[in-house]
């Protein structure tokens, strides 16, 4: 496996590059673009970890619905961003301080501790995944039964089997704020322009033919002249 | 070539939520930057949890970033649609101008 560090500074470096030019770029399209290219990366550096399924649900996810949404935003809302980007020098010294007294802080903070995980090796962890998920399971009552000793139970599987038994009601939870966030995004954005002919359901089924159907004689040689709401 | 710990994935994600809270603080004007920076950090806090997830043998860190990811989620859709609405009242999006509120 000499290739997996290969592929790890591959993803970093274009992540960590992609991510600078997200708050650099002039034009925000580009910036959606580039947190885009940010995001497959970071989805390349799960999959190193071994966490497919999150790689996926980040391509999906981001790349595929929150980024897009992103770039309607951005392509709907007529703005001047060069106007937008005026203050960037002017905020560029104390952005840049703070900045750095955060990363001398992380680093302070990594270095300070022994995290007591970077003796293992990766081999022999990916092993311990689909072995740590075992005992959470109580065995009985579950599809397929508790898992046989060394059967491979893959990424997918294995998260699946513990969020669906022991995190159900936070993926309900899960559930339920995705709903409030959607109901909300709609209440907001939502709106009504007076002239705008929209189709009403209740009237469409309450009606029935006594009211809307009408029997006319007709003389012979006579017209029939509309009239009420037909009228043209 | 050397052997890929926690601490080279820990050191990418402080670097990446580095450039994230620098992003909100180079683009002060720009609310759909700022969104961005935001998700850019949260990405990094994600990448923490799965690499503990998968050094530590525990699958619940990925299950969190399950969870962090749907507020994300929900978190970018109430932004973006705040943005609109502020926009079609405004017809801007600058943060300097949000002060309708006086606060």
């Amino acid at each position: 496996m000499s290739l997996m560090p290969l592929f790890f500074y591959l993803f970093s470096v274009l992540a960590l590059a992609s991510a600078v030019l997200v708050i650099v770029a002039k034009n925000p399209v580009h910036s959606v673009m580039f947190l885009i290219f940010a995001f497959f990366n970071a989805a390349g550096l799960f999959i190193l970890l071994g966490a497919e399924f999150l790689a996926m649900v980040l391509v999906i996810v981001y790349v595929g619905a929150v980024a897009v949404l992103f770039l309607f935003v951005v392509m709907m809302l007529d703005v001047d961003f060069a106007e937008l980007k005026s203050g960037f020098v002017k905020n560029a010294p104390v952005g840049l301080l703070v900045g750095g007294i955060v990363l001398a802080e992380l680093a302070l903070l990594f270095l300070a501790q022994d995290l007591g995980v970077s003796g293992q090796s990766v081999e022999a962890v990916a092993d311990g995944i689909a072995a740590a998920t075992a005992p959470v399971l109580p065995g009985e009552g579950l599809t397929g039964g508790a898992p046989v000793a060394g059967e491979v139970l893959t990424n997918t599987e294995a998260l699946g089997r513990i969020l669906y038994t022991k995190y159900a009601f936070f993926f309900e939870v899960a559930g339920l704020v995705l709903l409030v966030a959607m109901i909300g995004a709609i209440v907001l954005t939502l709106r009504h322009k007076d002239g705008v002919r929209r189709q009403s359901i209740a009237e469409q089924v309450a009606r029935d033919p006594k009211t809307s159907l009408e029997v006319i004689k007709v003389a012979p040689g006579g017209a029939v002249i509309p009239t009420g709401d037909d009228a043209p | 070539m050397m052997e890929i710990g926690v601490g080279h994935y820990l050191t990418v994600a402080a670097c990446l939520f580095t450039i994230g809270m620098l992003g909100i603080f180079l683009n002060r004007k720009n609310v759909i930057i700022i969104l961005m920076s935001i998700e850019l950090m949260l990405l990094a806090v994600n990448i923490n949890f799965v690499a503990f997830s998968h050094f530590l043998g525990d699958l619940t860190g990925q299950v969190f970033t399950l969870f962090v990811l749907t507020v994300a989620a929900a978190e970018a859709a109430i932004g973006l649609a705040i943005v609109v609405v502020y926009f079609r009242n405004r017809g801007s999006i600058a943060v300097e101008d949000v002060n309708m509120m006086k606060g």
